[in-house]
């Protein structure tokens, strides 16, 4: 069975988006060969989809800015539950790297001196956002892919051969990372002390090949979750596919309750329900309203930002043009809340038809000045809605847009906890956002830790290099092949006879995202997440089952019955961590435990797999996957605590991490 | 419109052959022709073979072609058809076909490299690059790019002449090109590169002859035709073509 | 239930080259497109063609081409000896007696090189008359293919040159609309029904020829920092908005350089009485 074809490679970075290329530059550059994996086609990556901007200290819009605001504004957004030091190495670090990126030939939007021109966002003080129109992530993309392949222009001038140094693998799905010295059962008990990464197992979707990839380091940069629900913005490749391979792989994942609703996302037609609407719209000027044309923004300013924001909607219009002597409007509060309130407005009767709100730029803007600054959203609405946003305002409401929670990883290194060799950027990693992430950061997440994980992962290659290269067991490798192969084999021999027929996995994905999106979605009750722990263990038994049609080539049924796994795996991290969280923080919303609780404050939820072995757990509904580990965190270094005033900490610290 | 259940062709097959396959499938309101493929996936055919990622017109991925027009998958919607109309949905024919609707589009790819990067300029250093907006302007039209390779696939210069293929880069790179050659900071200059004259010497730009199938088909309104390709036409002929402009640089060169 | 598992009723790969080539779709089609493509080609090459014929009619025709003080654009400058005397109108005798034919074809020369070189026409009548391709997505007769890479299209980049050219001639025709200004008896201070023909199709011909490619890129496109040369640049978005109707241009400026022929020729023929208005 072990005919699979065998590469050797330095680094192999698993996920092609901003922090996966990120980290494959980085990773180049300090000398180690290194391998991209891609889900998709190079450059197609869900980064494309960003469209705001990238939050970076650079000042200049407005010459108070620096990082020590910058780090302030993220904390402040993640209610203090940020991994504090990476929320600093992200303030200090953001503006070189978008710097860098000009370098490389970015062409950003500019300021009237030449400078990098720099926009509002919500929940940051300054105007900070690089950007470029509403497409900034495309920039961001095409620029790193632009600057892999100038590298790979050097190295064959060098050896006559592209892909000697630096060889994206495209449309490739890597589904399971691979351990020195384990048992040779896949996700078997490890042995005396956790193994080393040894390389990665994945199928390349054109063939249906099998491929392994023997490497010291793996970089997971897989980005997030969002195809586990039903409303979301996130692509196809959302299928945590990054989280999954961490947990089987032993690493744990960290506070994986916190899921961003993003509070505008289309609402009509049904077809694209949940297509991002960019947060530029409300940087730029556009207001939220309810069917009754008020603006209820200003009636859901939650206390910790009480005398950030403005009170009247005369002071909210004065700031787009003093934001000096005036304080922003509340439409531009954290995601959160706008969400949350959002949600309400509609629960409370005061939506629009579709069961959204209206987000007005049409009354705000002349046409001509929206066409500019907002093209690809008149287009979006304009092609797909048949709305023309500077003549109406747009139908919004909540999508699942971003996982907070992630790999756990440490700050500097971005090194996984656990498992040697294996490192984690970008929406995969948690930590740095803490309970709810700000617009722009993730972009500047995708950079600053991309290029962390690339480095470390290229010098933790070469310190190993010295030694023997790691061994791949071809025992793993076979049992990663058998798994990868159940699905075609799933009616002739079902696990036991009685357990039922093969299951369509497109049925059992749509059964999936409903259940996350009624049971684990914006605001959440204990029996509802306690049902769908009982509805996801079904799912699990079925999804044994998920059997496909046709044979390896290029089949989408087969390679959405083997996501499956990662998407169930996640989404019981999600519910688990959620049901124990016993407060409101940022992206994490209970209704039985409305408000924010101090002495959850330094907690942290850790999930990792119950029963590595993927024996019974996995099937039984009462134990499930995943138990879950609450670990206090570290405290807030006092440099970075006296950053803020006495008072506003009282808001979000215990007493005793005051003193 | 409420739901009614449309007649569909697709085009089924691989390298060895294959037909369009008939369907009959239910159409909602506000659907486009993705949401199409992907009921008939999740229905009736699960090992169909599609490409997609964002399903908002931003990654350009779904390229196919529908009724023989090229066309992102995600942002044709279906109420531009009648429901009596039959809709024919295949693969790009420029391109070598994998499965299904998916095509081989590693030409683009190797194009892609060919083009040389962007040259920094030797003196400035991250931070210190000055740009106005006016001078941006154009290469970010060109940035605005998705590489759904529609332009690519509708060029008859190598849709239908594939011998052509080696010789020249397409709509999407001689694009590229034109954007670093108007890059304002741009040194390849400094290096030796000529880009407008690579653009005739190197990358085919005298295949094209401007009838604006890639402007016509362009998702994102681009104007391939009339602010890339002419105007890198006229650069190549500042270099190349215009026996002043060349007398000055033999002259300028001698002295 | 289609299950997708057996392929569909597969068609034999046409061996061929273009979208019939081996490795991609086999698709026996040459195209799918169910719209009605054929109409632009064929409405450009039919608008094209009676341009050609009624062109080639007047210019040959050496005669009704001057109505004072209206001269046919056709014939104007008129270079030859055999031109018909126009009272201080453009007729300078550069090529002196031994021209015996038509003297229009002297300077339809560049018009017609203008035109033929424009990238506008190109497009048209690569399209209409030479099939290459026939409309976007709809496979071309033809088994080779190399563009404007060898003679002699690629003559084509002196397009610039006939720009050029086009401006003088251009500079010309201005001339014989400010004397269409007088009457008959070459007196000042009049305007006749012709004078209105005549400037309107003064300006369409110079937002024809300013609205060129070539001129866009002289005027401005070729530089690399707009910011430092702030009037170019003024100059290029100016060029840029009228170059975007570059196509809608180049045909009213066709029909209106024809139809002021026409009525030259009506009015010098005998067949139309100029109506004065003042």
């Amino acid at each position: 069975m072990s005919v699979v074809d065998r590469q050797q490679w330095d680094v192999v970075v698993v996920g092609a988006g901003g922090a996966g290329l990120r980290a494959a530059i980085e990773a180049r550059e300090r000398g180690a060969r290194t391998a991209v994996i891609c889900k998709s086609l190079f450059g197609k990556a869900h980064t494309v989809m960003a469209e705001g901007g990238i939050a970076a200290a650079m000042g200049n819009a407005n010459s108070g800015d620096n990082w020590q605001v910058h780090f302030r504004d993220t904390m402040r957004g993640g209610k203090f539950l940020n991994q504090w030091r990476m929320a600093e190495l992200h303030a200090q670090e953001a503006p070189q790297r978008v710097w860098e990126l000009e370098t490389w030939g970015a062409l950003f939007d500019r300021t009237k001196d030449g400078r990098i021109s720099q926009r509002n966002f919500g929940g940051h003080e300054y105007p900070r956002l690089a950007h470029v129109g509403d497409r900034t992530g495309l920039e961001l993309i095409r620029t790193l892919q632009q600057k892999i392949v100038s590298l790979q222009q050097e190295d064959f001038a060098e050896t006559g051969d592209y892909e000697s140094r630096l060889k994206v693998f495209q449309e490739c799905t890597v589904t399971r990372v691979l351990k020195e010295g384990e048992r040779s059962e896949v996700g078997g008990r490890p042995a005396e002390g956790r193994g080393r990464v040894s390389g990665v197992f994945g199928y390349e979707r054109e063939t249906g090949r099998f491929f392994v990839l023997e490497a010291p380091s793996v970089v997971i940069a897989t980005g997030g979750i969002g195809k586990s629900f039903k409303v979301t913005s996130n692509s196809w490749e959302y299928t945590g596919d990054g989280h999954a391979l961490a947990l089987l792989a032993g690493a744990p994942l960290l506070n994986m309750e916190f899921v961003q609703f993003h509070p505008t996302g289309m609402v009509w037609p049904p077809s694209v329900k949940g297509i991002l609407v960019t947060e530029s719209v409300r940087g730029d000027g556009g207001v939220l309203r309810n069917s009754e044309g008020k603006r209820f923004m200003f009636d859901y300013v939650p206390d910790v930002f009480k005398d950030k924001y403005a009170v009247t909607e005369e002071e909210g219009d004065r700031w787009y043009d003093d934001p000096d002597h005036n304080r922003r409007p509340p439409e531009l509060l954290p995601r959160d809340e706008v969400a949350r309130a959002i949600n309400s407005e509609v629960k409370e009767g005061r939506g629009s038809p579709h069961g959204g709100v209206f987000l007005d730029v049409s009354t705000r803007m002349p046409a001509e000045v929206i066409k500019r600054r907002l093209p690809s959203m008149y287009h979006q609405f304009k092609e797909l809605a048949d709305v023309d946003i500077t003549a109406e305002p747009m139908e919004v409401g909540p999508t699942c847009h971003y996982v907070m929670g992630g790999i756990a990883v440490d700050s500097d290194t971005a090194a996984a906890r656990g498992v040697p060799g294996l490192f984690a950027a970008g929406e995969v990693a948690g930590g740095m956002h803490g309970s709810n992430r700000l617009g722009g950061n993730s972009l500047s997440d995708l950079l600053v830790f991309g290029r962390r994980a690339g480095w470390h992962a290229a010098e933790y290659a070469a310190g190993r290099a010295s030694g023997a290269r790691p061994r791949v067991d071809d025992a793993q490798v076979d049992a990663a092949a058998a798994e990868a192969l159940r699905p075609f084999s799933a009616e002739a021999e079902a696990p036991e006879p009685s357990d039922g027929p093969p299951e369509n996995p497109y049925t059992l994905h749509q059964e999936l995202q409903q259940t996350m999106n009624d049971l684990v979605g914006i605001i959440r009750r204990e029996p509802e997440m306690k049902q769908a722990l009982e509805k996801l263990a079904e799912l699990r038994v079925r999804a044994r089952r998920a059997g496909v049609e046709g044979h390896r080539q290029f089949n989408p049924g087969w390679h959405l019955a083997l996501d499956l796994r990662n998407m169930l795996l996640v989404s019981e991290c999600v519910a688990r961590a959620a049901l124990e969280r016993t407060e409101s923080r940022g992206g994490h919303t209970r209704e039985d435990h409305p408000s924010m609780d101090r002495r959850w404050r330094p907690a942290n939820l850790l999930c990792s797999l119950a029963d590595p072995s993927g024996g019974p757990a996995a099937t039984d509904p009462e134990r499930g996957q995943i138990t879950l580990e609450r670990r206090t965190t570290e405290p807030v270094r006092p440099d970075l605590l006296a950053l803020f005033e006495k008072d506003e900490l009282a808001k979000y610290l215990a007493e005793e991490e005051l003193s | 419109m409420s739901g009614y259940e449309a007649r569909f062709k697709v085009w089924r097959g691989d390298v060895e052959g294959g037909g369009l396959e008939d369907f009959r499938v239910e159409v909602n309101e506000g659907e486009v022709v993705l949401d199409i493929i992907h009921r008939l996936q999740a229905t009736q055919a699960p090992d169909l073979a599609v490409r997609w990622n964002c399903k908002a017109g931003k990654c350009g991925s779904c390229s196919a072609e529908i009724n023989g027009r090229p066309r992102l998958l995600c942002m044709t919607r279906m109420s531009v058809f009648t429901p009596e109309e039959t809709i024919t949905v295949t693969p790009l024919r420029a391109f070598p076909v994998v499965r299904d609707l998916v095509t081989d589009v590693g030409f683009n790819y190797t194009k892609a490299r060919e083009v040389p990067s962007f040259v920094p300029p030797a003196d400035l250093g991250p931070g210190e690059y000055r740009m106005m907006q006016e001078d941006v302007d154009r290469s970010q039209e060109f940035r605005k790019c998705i590489e759904c390779f529609l332009c690519q696939d509708t060029c008859h210069v190598v849709r239908d002449h594939e011998e052509n293929k080696p010789a020249f880069a397409g709509p999407r790179f001689l694009m590229r090109v034109a954007e670093l050659d108007m890059h304002p900071l741009d040194s390849a200059g400094d290096t030796g590169l000529d880009r407008g004259r690579t653009a005739q010497d190197e990358h085919g730009l005298g295949y094209c002859n401007i009838t604006k199938c890639c402007t016509e088909v362009c998702p994102e309104g681009i104007k391939i035709t009339d602010n890339a390709l002419i105007p890198l036409k006229e650069r190549a002929v500042d270099r190349k073509y215009d026996p002043l402009v060349w007398l000055g640089s033999k002259i300028g060169r001698r002295t | 239930m289609a299950t997708g598992t057996e392929p569909p009723a597969t068609e034999p790969h046409p061996r061929g080259g273009g979208v019939h080539t081996p490795t991609r779709a086999a698709i026996r089609a040459p195209h799918l497109r169910t719209d009605r493509w054929w109409l632009a080609p064929a409405a450009t090459a039919a608008g094209l063609l009676a341009f050609v014929v009624y062109s080639t009619w007047r210019a040959f025709a050496n005669a009704d081409y001057y109505a004072a003080p209206y001269v046919s654009p056709f014939y104007s400058p008129c270079l030859a000896e055999n031109c018909e005397p126009m009272r201080s109108g453009p007729n300078w005798e550069i090529l002196g007696s031994w021209w015996g034919i038509s003297p229009a074809i002297i300077i339809l020369i560049f018009p017609l090189g203008f035109r033929l070189t424009c990238y506008y026409y190109r497009k048209a009548y690569y399209r209409g008359f030479w099939a290459s391709p026939p409309a976007c997505a709809v496979a071309e007769p033809h088994k080779k293919y190399t563009g404007e890479t060898r003679f002699p299209l690629v003559l084509q980049n002196i397009h610039r040159y006939f720009f050029y050219a086009a401006l003088l001639v251009a500079l010309i025709l201005t001339y014989d609309t400010v004397l269409a200004f007088r009457d008959e008896h070459y007196d000042w201070g009049h305007m006749g029904l012709g004078t209105l023909v005549f400037l309107a199709n003064i300006v369409l011909i110079w937002a024809y020829t300013l609205s060129c490619h070539s001129c866009r890129h002289i005027v401005g496109g070729k530089l690399k920092h707009f910011s430092r040369h702030p009037v170019r640049y003024r100059m290029w978005q100016w060029v840029g908005k009228l170059n975007a109707r570059h196509m809608q241009l180049a045909w009213a400026s066709l029909v209106s350089v024809a139809l002021a022929d026409f009525y030259v020729y009506l009015v010098a023929s005998g067949a139309f009485d100029d109506p004065r208005l003042f």
